[in-house]
């Protein structure tokens, strides 16, 4: 502590000024959360400053304390929390003030943006009310129509159309993207000194994160308020922020600017978050290396270094003592909590080679596998009827989920399917699931049509296709122990007891848990453990066809790499295909051999990962993937961005000709004629460049290099 | 370089230690009932329970009266050494009357309330899972008993139940206190319907029963305990208000009900007409209570003590 402390100090007099004078300084801040099972230290001595329009990301999986000490400086802890520490805001501590006191710098000094803009919005009031409300409450001279007005024109800034109107609607009228932009105008509603954004886009889809980051970018700038921004994700920081800190346990291990940090990391945790995330660079040519562990419980923590049990090089020095954060280069804002930290920044030890690259399955583990067509989809539609009154129920229109869809899975392939919430790909794998004869289309399964299947058939063929659900959480029953669970498929087929526990033991090893775990009850397990049950229960009945339901959106990024290493090894070991559903792109470039690009019920662009990746032909395509961020700094700030207008069209529009025409950036730029086109002609699928596409003018794409934001609409 | 190669890089293989290696699987009813052993509370409810049954089943063998005798020498005396709980206006022993009572306000009880519970489990779990036309007319039936007046029906219906035995009372009383729970069930049951872990028991091909009776019926569980432990008490008193108007326990049988009825217009001047049938009453209730709380516990893994 003692280094760090000094760390600030030399700083400061360099700069010839006071070290309280930043705009905010949080000095060695310690919180603990008593518990009756024994007291939980969340933050556990953290030091940083932000100065005046500066952009801070504090990057941390979850339990990491990033969310506990930014509400330390909000003052919002629960009051069993035992702070130590100081948090001085120019210059001023903010702890032991009241919350009167707090209550008036809330939104007017510090304002904070949360994570799930539905909770955070009331329900009952509406948007502009809510608004009005910020401003009221630290202005009383205002009087209430100002107060409207104002707030009109702050959901103007925030790109909401129809500002005026909009005002007057409750959040539920409101679509996630919009709810989290209503939320900035609200934080920069009185023209706060510090906005502190906590995890502000990771419950959106990324065509409309990249939306808000360039709201809050623009915000940033309007106000002239230093940004503190909480993630998770490396990719959302890289573009973004000025200077960069990474938590692990409860402490910063590693701090600098983004370039020092993600272009030459030196904390051995760094190096491994950033190895392990699939990247949309360098995704799809290298096995994931998987930071293999998991962070330790807060409660007891042995001595040492916290990350030391996970570390590659740890060496035994690591595990008496926790080493504080050492300023090793020229720059004393670059610092990192490590002992070798020196022989990391020097190049003795190699960045690329400190994390073991995981083996790929040996040839000889390779399962066989003949290249047939196992899953089938043509011309697939799910349509739901919008019906209104109670007694006697009429139609007023249709819900247009899944409009026409077809696939192909080859045996041991891997189809990814992508597409942003609501697009219809969940209602797609459902429908397939059913194993029910479709309203339309045909589902074919290794060969058989699931429509003219008898009941006993289809019974029989459960077998052969299994789910993996997106949450691990809820798609275990948290009152049976894991075992019964596990062994569930088993008993639809009427397998014996003993037989089902020794499968179960088997398949719990298989996926890499401990099969002597089976009779604990799932909350005991971590985020990723959970998730491997779940795939452990699809490996039990030995499928030829898994379903994979965004199984590791909903996982840390440390995480993910060995869940996707699993399945990819399951899959040459067993000879699996998959049907992986996703919207984060750069896990479907790891894993996938063909992807399919779904938007409003269609798939508009499908073919094989590569060609879909580097020569994306539909402009929809082209605008998700320029929309995902990448963990670089260079590559983010050299990127194009096409940014799409608005959100999803809702399903019951109808939308004559292209339904991606009312955010088509490709539209806007064609002549009369082809807009013309565009509006009048549904585009079928057609073969261009190695890949199926469903576009007029694909072959006009590259018209779009060139324009970084498409003009705003009328 | 030469660091690097001092540094085994495998060690991250190695099983952690921590993990305790469990000796083999255990069922789920075993891990149900180990959780509830730890449970004070459990014990608590479960031996005030045990004593009051015990108590109701051989509280006679050491008095020298029975509900029946009337000692027409001590007519409305206090708690003394020959009537333990003092007597009636005629007579009647209360320490007899107290503990038949509670033996038919105990079965009754004990019947009444896990009964109506296990009917309004069934009849919402499988209108709220299966729903469509089960669910309405499932919905229509429970609504059509709830706005009919019971009490009034009792009323019509006591001349056949007076002809039967007082057991009738049970299956009458079950009959007419499960709806509200049914209805909280299907409510949980739609959107336990929801939920991945059922759609993943859907497309394993597990049949509709089995998915009620595997995931929905435990998941709702928690419901239907503490409904059935507050039933024991709510059936008590429904079979106390039927006495009270002569629907129900009918003379020369006794319960808490009658007993009750009879002694509260003397709760403040002869007190022990009332308070000891009362004092029986409430703790029955608490342990039956403390029981369900304990219950409740263990099989939720989630609720209340187990979350940390």
């Amino acid at each position: 502590m003692t280094e760090n402390l000094t760390t600030d100090l030399s700083l400061a007099r360099r700069r010839g000024a006071s070290p309280s004078n930043h705009l905010l300084e949080v000095r060695d801040l310690t919180v603990t959360f008593p518990q009756p099972s024994g007291s939980v230290t969340a933050v556990r001595g953290v030091n940083y400053h932000v100065d005046q329009g500066e952009f801070l990301g504090i990057v941390g999986e979850s339990g990491s304390g990033k969310s506990v000490s930014s509400l330390a400086v909000m003052g919002l802890l629960p009051s069993s929390a035992q702070v130590s520490g100081d948090i001085l805001f120019e210059g001023r501590s903010l702890l032991g003030r009241s919350d009167k006191e707090m209550s008036k710098l809330r939104g007017e000094g510090i304002s904070i943006i949360f994570q799930d803009p539905l909770s955070a919005l009331t329900p009952v009031y509406t948007i502009g009310t809510q608004i009005a409300e910020a401003l009221l409450l630290h202005d009383k001279s205002l009087s209430k129509l100002a107060a409207n007005a104002r707030a009109v024109e702050l959901l103007k800034v925030v790109g909401i159309p129809n500002p005026e109107r909009r005002a007057q609607a409750f959040p539920h009228e409101f679509s996630g993207g919009m709810r989290q932009r209503a939320m900035i105008a609200i934080a920069i509603a009185n023209n706060p000194r510090l906005i502190i954004a906590d995890e502000p886009t990771t419950a959106l889809d990324v065509t409309i994160q990249a939306q808000i980051l360039e709201v809050l970018q623009k915000a940033k700038e309007m106000t002239g308020a230093a940004v503190v921004l909480i993630t998770h994700d490396l990719g959302v920081v890289a573009g973004n922020a000025d200077r960069i800190a990474v938590m692990y346990a409860g402490r910063i291990v590693e701090t600098g600017t983004v370039d020092q940090v993600f272009h030459e990391p030196s904390m051995p945790y760094t190096v491994g978050l950033l190895r392990s995330m699939p990247n949309l660079a360098t995704a799809g040519h290298t096995r994931l290396v998987p930071l293999e562990g998991r962070p330790p419980l807060l409660t007891n923590l042995a001595p040492g270094c916290p990350f030391a049990p996970r570390c590659p090089v740890a060496i035994d020095a690591c595990r008496t003592t926790e080493p504080p954060l050492i300023v090793f280069g020229n720059d004393p804002a670059n610092s990192a909590a490590c002992l070798r930290v020196a022989e990391i920044a020097s190049g003795a030890l190699d960045r690329s080679q400190l994390y073991p690259v995981p083996e790929p399955i040996a040839p000889a583990d390779r399962a066989e596998v003949l290249s047939k067509s196992v899953l089938r989809v043509e011309k697939l539609v799910r349509h739901f009827p919008l019906t209104k009154g109670s007694v006697f129920k009429h139609s007023i229109g249709t819900v247009r989920a899944v409009d026409g869809v077809s696939f192909d899975i080859k045996s041991g392939q891997t189809l990814g399917l992508v597409g942003e919430s609501g697009c219809g790909k969940s209602t797609t794998i459902m429908e397939i699931l059913e194993l029910a004869k479709p309203q339309a289309g045909q589902i074919t399964i290794n060969g058989v049509d699931v429509a003219v299947m008898s009941k006993k058939e289809r019974q029989a063929l459960r077998r052969d296709i299994q789910v993996v659900f997106q949450d691990p959480m809820a798609s275990l029953d948290p009152r049976l122990p894991v075992q019964d669970i596990v062994s569930e498929p088993l008993t639809v087929h009427g397998v014996p007891a003993k037989e089902r526990l020794k499968k179960v033991l088997d398949v719990l090893e298989l996926v890499g848990l401990d099969p002597s775990m089976a009779s604990r009850y799932p909350h005991e397990f971590s985020g990723g453990q959970r998730q491997r049950i779940g795939i452990a229960r699809a490996l039990v009945t030995d499928p030829k066809i898994v379903v994979l339901d965004e199984p590791v959106s909903a996982l840390d990024v440390s995480i993910q790499a060995g869940v996707i290493n699993l399945l990819e090894d399951l899959q040459e070991k067993l000879g699996l295909s998959y049907l992986f559903v996703a919207h984060d792109l750069a896990v479907i470039r790891q894993i996938a051999d063909t992807v399919s690009v779904m938007y409003l019920g269609r798939i508009v662009e499908s073919g094989p990962a590569e060609a879909i990746f580097d020569n994306p032909q539909h402009p929809y395509t082209r605008a998700l993937l320029s929309a995902v961020p990448v963990p670089d700094p260079t590559v983010e700030r050299t990127r194009q961005r096409i940014i799409l207008d608005g959100d999803l069209p809702s399903p019951t529009e109808e939308i004559s000709g292209c339904n991606f025409r009312t955010r088509c950036p490709l539209y806007l730029l064609m002549d009369p004629a082809g807009q013309e086109k565009c509006r009048t002609v549904d585009p079928v699928s057609r073969p261009l460049n190695s890949s199926e596409v469903a576009c007029h003018h694909a072959e006009h794409i590259d018209r779009m290099t060139g324009t970084t934001k498409q003009p705003q609409r009328p | 370089m030469s660091m690097l190669e001092e540094i085994p890089v495998s060690n991250n293989g190695v099983p952690e230690p921590e993990i305790a290696q469990a000796s083999k699987p255990v069922s789920r009813m075993r891990l149900v009932l180990s959780r509830l052993r730890s449970t004070p509370r459990f014990w608590v409810g479960v031996i005030g329970l045990g004593a009051v049954i015990l108590w109701a089943a051989f509280g006679l063998i050491p008095n020298q009266w029975n509900y029946t005798d009337l000692d027409v020498y001590s007519m409305g005396s206090s708690p003394n050494s020959v009537h333990w709980f003092g007597t009636s206006d005629i007579g009647e022993d209360i320490y007899a009357q107290t503990i038949v009572g509670l033996r038919k306000s105990l079965v009754i009880g004990l019947l009444v309330g896990p009964i109506a519970a296990i009917i309004a489990g069934i009849v919402g779990a499988v209108a709220g899972y299966l729903g469509g036309w089960w669910d309405r007319t499932i919905i229509w039936f429970i609504d059509l008993l709830l706005v009919l007046p019971s009490l009034f029906l009792f009323i019509l219906l006591s001349p056949i139940f007076k002809s039967l035995s007082w057991v009738a009372l049970i299956f009458l009383l079950a009959g007419f206190g499960w709806m509200i729970m049914a209805r909280v069930i299907r409510a949980q049951t739609m959107s336990l319907r929801e939920r991945d872990f059922i759609k993943a028991a859907r497309f394993m091909g597990v049949d509709t029963w089995t998915i009620i009776r595997r995931h929905v019926l435990p998941n709702v569980s928690s419901l239907l305990i503490i409904d059935a432990t507050l039933g024991v008490g709510g059936a008590i008193l429904s079979e106390t208000t039927l006495s009270f108007f002569g629907f129900g326990i009918q003379a020369p049988d006794v319960s808490l009900g009658t007993l009750l009825a009879s002694g509260q217009g003397a709760a403040v001047t002869r007190p022990w007409l009332f308070i000891f049938p009362a004092a029986i009453l409430v703790f029955t209730v608490l342990s039956a209570s403390l029981v369900g709380d304990a219950l409740r516990d263990a099989v939720d893994p989630t609720s209340g003590v187990n979350r940390d």
